[in-house]
């Protein structure tokens, strides 16, 4: 029981992340390799406000999803916009952006390194512990997970129901067919590219209530989320959300059990078989 | 009476919950040219990639000379004998002509290497009708000579069966004279050839018969003359009468 | 070979002669310099080998490094040394079959998440083993000095052009172009594409290994962190693509600037070798797209067009 909540709450976490970047990759079509990097970079920001300026990672947030669109949506615009202008070919476009991403999520564990230092950051935010079902939970993991849900929703609801939204599921499914009906379909993009990065930052800040984080660990979460993404369709919302979920209970399970030093490799397993037997995603129609 | 080469029998493909082809059989007789016609999206492509092993069919079966193709990849149907052409042409950029149609005769049907396969992609392009265009690269070429480069890299591989996937389209008036010229001489010179086409003046004059597809299953079959005044092809081009 | 192909030949094989030589010019400092940039021609080589004509981009090198270098460790004090690389290429070619077998049916974002994680794959499992065993990492002393390293990183250095040499004048390797233009193309002229990739996958697999078991002397102590560092895997990618991989020559022109830079910053700033690293990948993309080869190519074209004209 112990694990399956402690799973579970983690997973709403990666859920978020993975949503944000499963936006960037299922409608922009950018494989953002640095998307960990900018995780990181909204829990630095979570942290920097906290310890300097006394302001709740909750409250942070506000600040943290706005300035992290911004900054993706520039970097769409600037960095890969002339990417998926120049690209000959979808495969061209994939090996481009791959480089791309890879050389922007060196750069910034450069630029962070040097801001913040290498070392490991952490804060003791809601930090008490709270009973459910007789075992003791953090407080900080209840509320993270509260808000990746809530944000969830609200995401879901957005891109169900609003105009918006539907512009940007249409370019997921069909980006020519999407154009034809008078969708601009690089500001869609740049919009898609802007909200995953912002979910995603989002993402790191509420993570950096319960998880002790440092410069170079954004791969680790970009590797996590991918496998999420990879393991629950792409462009699939309800299928990230359960294949998060189910990688949150897995590593939880492995580390209580096993060792903790094994996680990636149990999250790794869950990827070998995926891609062995669903390579469509847990939800994905098989081409037959 | 001459050898049935290739024989589709109760062929259906579904994608999801669509029928795309339904039931459909015929028989392609050797040195002969069977074109297969109908409307758009009447499932004439889907036919096409499941003989050249781009998908899979649901059920059924297509023979050729005995060896069943259904479900094979592309790379084993073409070592049997299939050889094709693609609605929109696919020619290699980063390779010379040459190398492109020498692609063809190296991993597929008949395998040559070296020397006589450059020899042998030279002839062929030659007997497509490109001529002068030899030493350019391949994006700097006119429409219709890299249908020939792509038409010559399927002969490459001297296929039991070629299929030429709306090989004729786009072709301005002078070019498809051209073009139904060209395929004409293939099939004088005894090629089995299955051609998916819209354009009416090449149907008529190069099949031998016509199977006639409309939304997935096989609506009529004959001569090309005789599928042509069917009045069951011509509601299914033209729509249905109000009286109908 | 032809006279013609002879007389090409000749540059290198000279190249290569003078290289031989490097130990008995070279100081002890430039002597571990040439035996990093000989590593490194090696793993750049046989990675552009695979991933110039297929367009996947391989992360699996530390993977395959880390196994050579656990070969020689587990092994040394066993077997004669001179077949710890050869087991170990063994290895490393098993394993990259059996993760070309997985993946490279996939789509290529597939390919590089599933390279990238591998090495910590690897490393995660051997740590853990070893806890459950008690150990921790291994001594591996031995009387192998940094000329031998270097010979023998050398010798695998030729052994590399020569496969690439033969593979490019191959059925496989024309093979690998087509694919590398339109796969669709090449399985329809009969081409078992998925065969094709996993075979030339097992080269930089094999290489690394190789390498890996070379180099297992030169650490002296191997623990699973430093064995299985992914840093080494973009190192290799982004030194193969500074080069260019469209030639044979090309992941050779990169390893040497990078090699010296490297060595530079990691001196002068070592904070910031990731920021350079990061730097250099988006030079590649953005000024020097196909690399030193690609600029080559295009000075080449320059100077023919201004020349016609």
């Amino acid at each position: 029981m112990f694990i399956l909540i402690t799973g579970l709450l983690l997973g709403g976490t990666y859920a978020l992340i993975a949503l944000g970047l499963n936006l960037q990759y299922g409608v922009a079509r950018i494989m953002n390799l640095a998307n960990g990097e900018l995780l990181v970079a909204g829990g630095f920001a979570a942290f920097w406000a906290y310890t300097a300026a006394q302001v709740s990672p909750v409250a942070a947030l506000v600040l943290v999803a706005p300035i992290a669109f911004v900054l993706n949506w520039l970097i769409y615009r600037i960095m890969l916009q002339p990417l998926v202008s120049r690209a000959k070919s979808r495969g061209a476009l994939e090996v481009d952006s791959i480089l791309a991403t890879f050389g922007m999520s060196f750069a910034l564990v450069g630029i962070m390194t040097a801001l913040f230092g290498g070392g490991y950051f952490n804060y003791a935010y809601l930090a008490q512990p709270v009973d459910i079902f007789g075992s003791s939970y953090g407080q900080n993991r209840l509320v993270a997970f509260v808000l990746a849900a809530i944000i969830g929703l609200g995401l879901w609801l957005w891109l169900s129901y609003t105009r918006a939204g539907l512009r940007l599921r249409a370019l997921a499914v069909n980006p020519s067919s999407a154009r034809l009906v008078g969708i601009d379909t690089r500001a869609a993009s740049a919009l898609a590219f802007g909200l995953g990065g912002a979910v995603t930052a989002v993402g790191g800040a509420l993570i950096s209530m319960f998880f002790t984080l440092d410069a170079s660990v954004g791969i680790l979460f970009t590797m996590k989320a991918l496998i999420i993404v990879i393991m629950g369709g792409v462009g699939d919302i309800r299928g990230t959300i359960v294949a998060a979920m189910i990688l949150g209970i897995c590593e939880t399970a492995v580390a209580r059990l096993i060792d903790p030093g094994l996680t990636l490799a149990a999250a790794y397993v869950l990827f070998l078989g995926v891609l062995l037997f669903r390579p469509q995603g847990l939800f994905g129609k098989k081409p037959t | 009476m001459s050898r049935t080469v290739l024989q589709v029998q109760g062929v259906t493909k579904r994608f999801g919950g669509l029928v795309a082809v339904r039931d459909m059989s015929f028989d392609v007789t050797e040195h002969q040219v069977m074109g297969i016609i109908g409307p758009n999206g009447s499932g004439k492509s889907t036919m096409i990639n499941m003989i050249s092993g781009l998908f899979a069919p649901s059920e059924g079966s297509i023979r050729l000379n005995g060896a069943d193709l259904a479900g094979l990849p592309a790379h084993k149907t073409a070592r049997l004998g299939v050889g094709r052409t693609f609605q929109l042409v696919r020619l290699l950029p980063e390779l010379s002509v040459v190398e492109n149609v020498v692609a063809g005769a190296v991993f597929g049907h008949r395998r040559t290497w070296g020397r006589t396969a450059e020899l042998h992609a030279r002839q062929l392009l030659d007997r497509v009708g490109l001529g002068g265009a030899i030493g350019l690269p391949v994006s700097s070429l006119t429409y219709i000579d890299t249908k020939r480069v792509e038409l010559a890299r399927a002969l490459a591989g001297d296929p039991a069966v070629l299929l030429l996937d709306e090989w004729l389209a786009g072709l301005n008036p002078t070019e498809l004279a051209t073009g139904i010229d060209l395929v004409r001489s293939l099939r004088d010179e005894g090629r089995t050839i299955i051609l998916v086409e819209h354009v009416m003046d090449a149907i008529r004059s190069l099949c031998d018969r016509c199977v006639v597809m409309s939304s997935g299953a096989k609506i009529a079959q004959g001569t090309p003359a005789e599928v042509l005044s069917d009045p069951g092809v011509i509601r299914a081009y033209l729509g249905e009468d109000e009286d109908a | 070979m032809s006279g013609q192909e002879f007389l090409k030949a000749l540059p290198w094989v000279a190249l290569l002669i003078a290289a031989v030589f490097v130990p008995f010019v070279a100081g002890p400092y430039w002597l571990s310099m040439a035996t990093t940039m000989a590593m490194f021609v090696v793993l750049a080589t046989s990675w552009a080998l695979f991933s110039g004509p297929t367009h996947y981009i391989s992360l699996a090198t530390a993977a395959f490094f880390g196994v050579g270098t656990f070969v020689t460790g587990l092994g040394f004090q066993t077997l004669p040394f001179w077949m710890l690389p050869l087991i170990a290429a063994g290895l490393g070619g098993i394993l990259a079959a059996l993760v070309g077998m997985v993946t490279l049916r996939l789509s290529g974002v597939y390919f590089v998440i599933f390279t990238l994680g591998l090495a910590e794959l690897v490393r995660q499992v051997v740590t853990w083993v070893q806890n459950q065993t008690g150990q921790r990492g291994m001594y591996v002393l031995t009387s192998i000095t940094e000329r031998d390293i270097y010979w023998m990183l050398l010798g695998l250095a030729a052994l590399v052009y020569l496969a690439g040499w033969l593979i490019g004048r191959s059925k496989l390797g024309f093979a690998l172009r087509i694919i590398g233009n339109d796969e669709t193309v090449a399985r329809h002229v009969g081409i078992d594409t998925a065969l094709a990739k996993v075979a030339l996958f097992t080269i930089p697999g094999m290489a690394a290994a190789a390498v890996g078991a070379m180099l297992a002397p030169r650490y002296i102590y191997i623990e699973p962190s430093t064995a299985f560092a992914p840093l080494l895997s973009f190192q290799v990618v982004i030194m193969a693509l500074l080069g260019g991989t469209g030639r044979l020559w090309g992941p050779l022109a990169g390893v040497i600037p990078f090699t010296l830079l490297w060595e530079f910053i990691t001196r002068q700033a070592p904070n910031q070798t990731l920021l350079l690293l990061g730097v250099v990948f988006l030079l590649i993309v953005y000024v020097l797209p196909g690399g030193f080869v690609g600029l080559w190519a295009r000075i080449r074209r320059r100077f023919h067009q201004g020349g016609g004209a």
